[in-house]
């Protein structure tokens, strides 16, 4: 049963990042795009360095979510475009597989463009975050999974709408405002030095928000995809 | 599935919303009710009772205000079963009830953030700030909003059904986590004054007012749900009359 999930699962997931290898249009398009967004940051607050350290975990955060989102829309739209959709729901077995696999792709490509904007945000902002690096690492993993645990629910619903593309970002900030003061407050006490036990609060928070809804979305998913 | 639903809709429609209706009788039995209780509320509230000893007459928007968030969570949490037992029963009547509360959850949502955005100028001096409770209500209100759009962007009206009761059940499990992420986050507003260890800490001749708004906004609550819900009733009627209309030509 457990061995049936998972093989479905790790099917899933391979098919997306075999497209992603092969067309290259998610990833690239990501990694891009928040280079960009911390070059728009940088000319939106100036360089006063002492102002940007201050700043520096929620600008961060902004960039992993706003890029994060970038994919997350791609990963239903693609299966629509093209007509997809019916084939990945004849697929055998149990839809939560294709729930799993999708959400591991997405957090594979999400921290893929994380991996990538960190060293060029600690470049180009001058932020000591090569000592961190393990505990800002999993502070991005919590944040990543839950936020795209909704995201890959809610991506498969707006989907189906009009205004789609709009939709997506409506629907899942709001909802996932506890991932983001948590990864946010986390990261801000990690970058003034303190360690994961003056943050245990906040890491419980993005824990308990991750297993919630690793639980009901997949539950949920089931409905979404009702044909 | 599919087929069973249809006939549910066609038998719930069929007899759909008459003005003269037994049920939409009732439903104006209510609105008159809340009508007069609210205006008697309001009338004591903001002019009989004495203001208050250190805010003065400002405090009186509080006999608008915490009713109004209350009824509002009382709404969502309406929104929250009706969903359930839509997912679970797959009849067209609970999504009604639905959309129906989540839309009055809103409009009282909105009522508090105003309200409450007049008192914070006089009191606190600003319109607006981060404080714990009211990020709480802006968060909850963004919600809402987001269930009533995705609704509207659906292509038809069982999609629409099924994708909102899935982001109410979200939407309400999310609420406990952001309560807890915010309040960490910061506390300025006023502690609760009513539900608090102790007693309550207004004087006894305030709580009336109170009270007495308590119950209007919930009589009130339930005439917008009946009437709301009778309007979805006939907006489905209309919808299937349009069908047949369209097969039989």
């Amino acid at each position: 049963m457990v061995a049936g999930l998972l093989r479905r699962t790790w099917a899933m997931t391979w098919k997306d990042v075999t497209v992603e290898l092969r067309a290259r249009e998610r990833v690239n398009a990501m990694l891009f795009f928040a280079a960009l967004v911390l070059f728009i940051f940088n000319f939106a607050l100036g360089p006063d360095r002492e102002k940007l350290r201050e700043v520096a975990p929620g600008l961060l955060w902004l960039a992993f979510l706003f890029t994060g989102m970038l994919g997350l829309g791609r990963s239903f739209q693609a299966e629509r475009e093209n007509e997809c959709f019916e084939e990945l729901l004849l697929t055998p077995g149990d839809r939560e597989s294709i729930f799993f696999g999708k959400l591991a792709g997405n957090v594979l490509f999400m921290v893929t463009a994380e991996a990538l904007i960190l060293p060029l945000f600690g470049i180009l902002y001058n932020l000591d975050i090569w000592a961190y690096l393990p505990s800002l690492a999993l502070v991005a993993f919590l944040g990543t999974v839950g936020f795209s645990t909704l995201g890959t629910l809610l991506a498969a619903m707006t989907a189906h709408l009009r205004a789609r593309e709009v939709m997506l970002p409506l629907l899942l900030f709001p909802l996932t405002v506890p991932v983001i003061l948590g990864s946010v407050h986390a990261t801000e006490a990690i970058l003034a030095g303190q360690g994961l036990g003056q943050v245990s609060h906040w890491l419980k928070l993005l824990c308990g928000f991750d297993l919630i809804f690793l639980v009901v979305s997949p539950l949920a998913f089931e409905f979404v995809l009702e044909e | 599935m599919e087929g069973r639903t249809a006939v549910t809709a066609v038998q719930w429609t069929s007899e759909a919303g008459s003005p003269r209706s037994r049920a939409s009788l009732a439903a104006k039995g209510f609105g008159a009710a809340a009508a007069l209780v609210l205006a008697t509320g309001l009338y004591l509230g903001l002019v009989v009772v004495p203001p208050d000893a250190v805010q003065g007459d400002v405090q009186r928007i509080m006999y608008l205000h915490v009713p109004s968030i209350v009824t509002a969570y009382v709404a969502f949490f309406v929104v929250f079963c009706a969903s359930i037992l839509y997912l679970w029963k797959r009849d067209l009547r609970f999504d009604a009830v639905a959309v129906s509360s989540a839309e009055i959850g809103v409009l009282l949502t909105g009522i508090t953030l105003a309200t409450g955005s007049i008192w914070g100028k006089s009191t606190w001096g600003v319109w607006w700030t981060w404080d714990a409770r009211l990020t709480l209500t802006a968060i909850l209100f963004t919600i809402y909003v987001g269930y009533l759009m995705l609704r509207s962007f659906a292509e038809d009206p069982r999609a629409a059904a099924r994708y909102g009761a899935v982001l109410a059940i979200i939407g309400f499990l999310d609420i406990p986590l952001n309560h807890m992420a915010v309040q960490w986050w910061r506390t300025l507003h006023q502690p609760s004054s009513i539900l608090r260890p102790g007693g309550p800490s207004v004087a006894a001749v305030l709580l009336l007012p109170l009270g007495i708004n308590f119950a209007g906004l919930a009589l009130m609550y339930i005439y917008f749900l009946l009437e709301r819900v009778r309007l979805e009733r006939i907006r489905h009627r209309t919808a299937e009359l349009r069908l047949k209309r369209g097969r039989r030509g």
